[in-house]
């Protein structure tokens, strides 16, 4: 019994902290809530860093939400909302930001330490192909040995 | 080749430590204005003292100014407040204030109790010209030029230390450039 109303509590209360954020508008159509939704979830709140603006309740995100649907009824693109907003709050906001030189190394980042991986990877194995090569795991004196050794204990095994 | 190699590691320990050490110190929460260097966003508010007038964007237009952005519903406000009585008492700091998200009744009584250092305040109830400021969070400062054109943005308290270091040089590059 405990466990269903813990069950109940829980969808009910999750059902009411989203209730803040999504009820308020209305719209004509699933897929503009949709791109209201893409939206929302790709800009950053300016004041509380780790949250984009869809998930924080703080008054500027309420503030911005506004905005984004404010402009959205006056038909704006996605990228004219997002650079009026870019335009105020600066280019924080944008949690993909565009490539620029500022922003180059941010971007390149994982692709190099991707490509350094695989020179490492390539080097290893080149390596150890060359050691293989000019090595063999053992000289003739040692394979005859090992030969011999193998023999006497077969012999021995089988009488 | 096989000698350098053993360098490797002390290497990136001393890039990754000079990438590190540059980030110590910084404030993450203190954002740059994407208006520093524009024009201040065009307006029409009325005045917080003088509620059948109107202000627009030309009252920054001849002097440099400092805008203040308070309200009496934020508690960093109070605590600078004393300082902005400072700076336009002593220093003679032409300071305009913007009134954010804020009643009337209750900033009049604020400023009655504690004092006025603000030459004009701009009444912002809803925060629109917050908002096309990029204010998040009062109190903040801009330091905007004879011009109009914004030059800086604080965020955070204004004292006499904030003055000294950081809005002054700002002010004294606006005078020679203007």
């Amino acid at each position: 019994m405990l466990r269903i109303v813990c069950l109940f509590l829980a969808i009910t209360a999750s059902a009411m902290t989203f209730a803040d954020v999504s009820a308020v508008y209305g719209f004509d159509s699933r897929s503009e809530e949709q791109r209201y939704q893409n939206l929302i979830a790709e800009l950053r709140c300016p004041k509380c860093q780790n949250q984009n603006i869809a998930d924080s309740n703080s008054p500027i995100s309420k503030d911005m939400r506004n905005a984004v649907y404010q402009m959205m009824l006056d038909g704006a693109s996605n990228e004219e909302i997002v650079d009026s907003l870019v335009g105020r709050f600066g280019e924080f906001v944008k949690y993909k930001p565009d490539l620029d030189s500022r922003t180059f190394m941010l971007w390149a980042t994982p692709a190099i330490a991707v490509l350094v991986g695989l020179l490492v990877v390539a080097g290893v194995v080149a390596r150890s192909r060359k050691a293989g090569i000019a090595a063999p795991a053992l000289s003739k004196d040692e394979q005859a040995r090992v030969d011999k050794m193998l023999a006497e204990r077969n012999q021995s095994g089988n009488g | 080749m096989k000698r350098f190699l053993l360098f490797l590691p002390l290497l990136v320990a001393i890039i990754v430590g000079a990438v590190l050490f540059a980030g110590i110190g910084k404030d993450p929460t203190k954002l740059d204005s994407a208006l520093v260097g524009k024009q201040v966003p065009a307006f029409s508010l009325k005045d917080l003292k003088n509620p059948e007038s109107t202000l627009n964007e030309s009252l920054f237009r001849g002097n440099i100014t400092l805008l203040n952005v308070w309200g009496t519903w934020c508690p960093a406000c109070r605590d600078e407040h004393e300082d902005l009585m400072w700076l336009a008492r002593e220093k003679k700091v032409a300071i305009i204030g913007l009134n954010y998200k804020d009643n009337r009744d209750d900033a009049l009584v604020w400023l009655d109790r504690l004092g006025d250092p603000y030459r004009t305040i701009i009444y912002d109830p809803k925060g629109t010209l917050g908002f096309d400021l990029g204010v998040y969070g009062a109190p903040e400062t801009f330091v905007i030029d004879a011009s109009g054109v914004v030059r800086y943005r604080h965020v955070g308290v204004v004292n006499g230390r904030v003055w000294e270091q950081v809005l002054l040089p700002v002010i004294n590059d606006a005078r020679e450039d203007g």
